[in-house]
């Protein structure tokens, strides 16, 4: 393609990609720290942000970026932040105010290996719980995970889209490999997304309550410096925003927050499947492991084995929906991650006890090979 | 008289119930009311005010403040603050913190905040003691004095926060008490018309917390010591270190007019995006780059 000498098609790096996502996603407010293997990012947007009428700032630390980035938002900012797994514990204790005060925002976390400093440079894909439950108290998130530059920009514009429209902070979920990764991509025709917006009130709203937990519907969100005065707290507060310590509303706070994310956990579903219609051998995974396990469901299907790949792109909410139905026809499911088995505890939950699952785990900081996974699958099945 | 309840009733939250939290003979009162009698004086339009805060009794000062409020996780009201004055620069930021807030756990934002001059205005509340959770020694507990967690007294040494703040470039910093309200008035209207970074510390009293610990006889005895033991800067000309001892000086320590963090980012945003000659080989070809991806991804919206 790129001998055509096509301007559309460029040869984009995976946190390059996700940085021009953003940018067209709107986003004017990066707040960041320095971490490999996420840097490219901040220096994406602190070259490009004061060109276009957005302010990027480098904080003193990544409590202070999140922190920044949710004030920036309520000041009606489309704000991000890039981090890696130490800086994203960091942020974890202000993600929970995001949720609970429900301030939209985007978390880039590119993974590395951890715990602790790991390897800074080597990939993981061991942040999906902390990505679920980093921050303390019932909450809920949304998270997803690209596999490929060009999702990079897709789930990019996605992340700030579901920001914006559920009032929560997304976390979008690289590895080190997508990351740094090159790939040819053909930039997608103008329209090719959507992304959505937090509703405003309307001005003459005398009566707005920016905390309103009714029916499913979320909240209308003024900003900071409007025709509307507000109040924010990380306390746990009425539909006023004013801190409550009356049971009946602490618990519809607690259950609005999150049920307002897993009740739409089918809807906000993305997959990707390759010859899943006749596979009776299901490979589960998603990131750079997904881009592995479909070469190894090539090589598992020259030796005979109908395998096929249910790639999920929405990590959470988990939706069991394409598990549960695929299962009557699976003999197994293999689920390759480069952890010790985080998201396979969700594919057992959904389908564990009609159809054997099995963990196929890599934690020495390199990426799986396709003969790995396919001999895996080739024991287990002759076991 | 028919003034303070004019102010009181404009700048207060209507459908937030009084009394306040706070203690009686608390100090953080004498603040938020002269916080509101300067907003008031300044005629600051309350839809343009973002008060910001941490945890803590002073933590608690947003809800009671009829401006937009943001009542933050301990320690990073200032982070906060900085994301709102960026995303939005007409608003007038102002962050309340305790000493605890500010020094301790929110001590590395409070440094780069002053570094950064940003056109914040930050009020330390100094207590010297954590009030809320009952007592425990803060970074301001003076050395020897008592903390639930300093029971024979406090072994490490304070942090002197205006010293501190001054240190670290904040382009205006300045100290009073909770006694001195005139001068509290005075030197919080000027923190907030300076163009820049502002710290206001104010020496405050916790009777309940730190009195009692310290054989404060009661919440006005620790008036008394504000009275008795702060100096102006003037007079502290004349004194000796030994004379000095135990004593806070009051007054402006810093007033320097710096340039401000966004003014210098928007110019440079503005020389940027209108002269291309300036722009950097390397910048302009990755605008350039940028410009056809915008094309090609404008109409999201």
């Amino acid at each position: 393609m790129a001998a055509t000498g096509n301007k559309d098609v460029k040869v984009l790096q995976g946190n390059e990609a996700c940085a021009i996502g953003a940018v067209a996603a709107g986003v004017n407010f990066f707040a960041g720290y320095p971490i490999t293997p996420s840097s490219e990012v901040a220096e994406f947007m602190a070259r490009h942000l004061p060109l276009i009428g957005g302010r990027f700032i480098q904080m003193e630390d990544e409590i202070a970026s999140i922190a920044a980035i949710i004030g920036a938002s309520i000041a009606g900012s489309r704000a991000m932040t890039a981090t890696s797994g130490p800086g994203f514990s960091l942020m974890q204790e202000n993600i929970g105010l995001a949720c609970l005060a429900e301030i939209p925002c985007v978390i880039v976390n590119v993974m590395r290996a951890g715990p602790s400093t790991g390897l800074p440079t080597q990939p993981a894909q061991a942040d999906i719980m902390q990505a679920r439950w980093g921050t303390h108290g019932d909450h809920a998130i949304i998270a997803l995970a690209p596999s490929t530059v060009l999702e990079c920009i897709e789930l990019t514009v996605k992340s700030v889209s579901l920001s914006e429209k559920y009032r929560t902070p997304v976390v979008l979920l690289l590895d080190e490999v997508i990351g740094h990764m090159r790939e040819s991509v053909t930039l997608p025709v103008a329209g090719t997304y959507h992304c959505d917006s937090r509703i405003a009130p309307d001005d003459d709203d005398a009566d707005y309550s920016p905390a309103a937990c009714v029916g499913d519907t979320v909240a209308t969100m003024a900003h900071f410096g409007g025709p509307h005065r507000f109040h924010v707290t990380g306390l746990t507060h009425d539909a006023h925003g004013f801190p409550t310590m009356v049971p009946e509303e602490v618990d519809r706070k607690i259950h609005w927050i999150v049920d307002k994310i897993e009740s739409r956990a089918d809807e906000l579903a993305m997959n990707d499947e390759f010859m899943t219609e006749d596979c009776d051998i299901l490979l589960f995974a998603y990131g750079s492991t997904a881009r592995v396990a479909k070469a190894s469901v090539r090589q598992l299907r020259e030796q005979g084995v109908k395998a096929g790949l249910l790639r999920v792109k929405t990590i959470w909410p988990f939706s069991g929906k394409r598990l549960r139905e695929l299962a009557p026809q699976l003999r197994g499911i293999v689920a390759p991650e480069m952890n010790m088995g985080q998201l396979v505890l969700e594919v057992e939950r959904t389908v564990g006890g009609k159809v054997p699952v099995r963990h196929l785990g890599r934690v020495d900081g390199r990426l799986f090979t396709p003969d790995q996974i396919t001999d895996f699958v080739t024991e287990e099945l002759s076991a | 008289m028919s003034q303070a309840i004019e102010t009181a009733r404009t700048y207060l939250k209507p459908h937030k119930k009084l009394p306040t939290v706070w203690c009686g003979g608390c100090g953080l009162g004498v603040i938020m009311s002269s916080l509101l009698r300067v907003i008031s004086k300044m005629e600051i339009p309350k839809n343009d005010i973002v008060t910001v805060s941490g945890i803590g009794c002073t933590g608690r000062m947003p809800t009671y403040v009829d401006s937009n409020t943001l009542h933050t996780t301990h320690g990073r009201a200032l982070a906060f603050a900085t994301g709102v004055k960026l995303a939005n620069p007409k608003l007038t930021v102002l962050a309340a913190m305790g000493d605890g807030d500010a020094l301790a756990i929110g001590g590395n934002h409070f440094i780069h905040a002053c570094r950064r001059n940003i056109d914040i205005t930050a009020i330390v509340a100094n207590n010297c003691i954590y009030g809320m959770t009952g007592g425990q020694y803060s970074p301001t507990t003076p050395h020897g004095k008592r903390g639930t967690t300093a029971p024979y007294g406090n072994v490490e040494h304070e942090f002197d926060a205006s010293a501190l703040a001054a240190g670290a470039g904040a382009s205006f910093v300045a100290r009073t008490s909770v006694y001195h309200v005139r001068e509290l008035d005075k030197l919080l209207e000027q923190a907030i018309r300076h163009r820049g970074f502002s710290v206001v510390e104010v020496m405050s009293n916790c009777y309940t917390s730190y009195g009692r610990l310290n054989q404060y006889k009661s919440p006005v005895d620790m008036f008394r010591w504000m009275k008795d033991s702060s100096v102006t800067l003037k007079q502290a000309e004349r004194m000796s270190p030994e004379e000095l001892e135990g004593k806070f000086t009051r007054g402006i320590f810093v007033e320097n007019y710096l340039p401000e963090f966004i003014e210098v980012y928007d110019n440079l945003a503005e020389r940027l995006t209108s002269d291309s000659a300036t722009v950097a080989t390397q910048l302009r070809e990755t605008m350039e780059r940028y410009e056809r991806l915008g094309d090609r991804l404008k109409a999201i919206g």
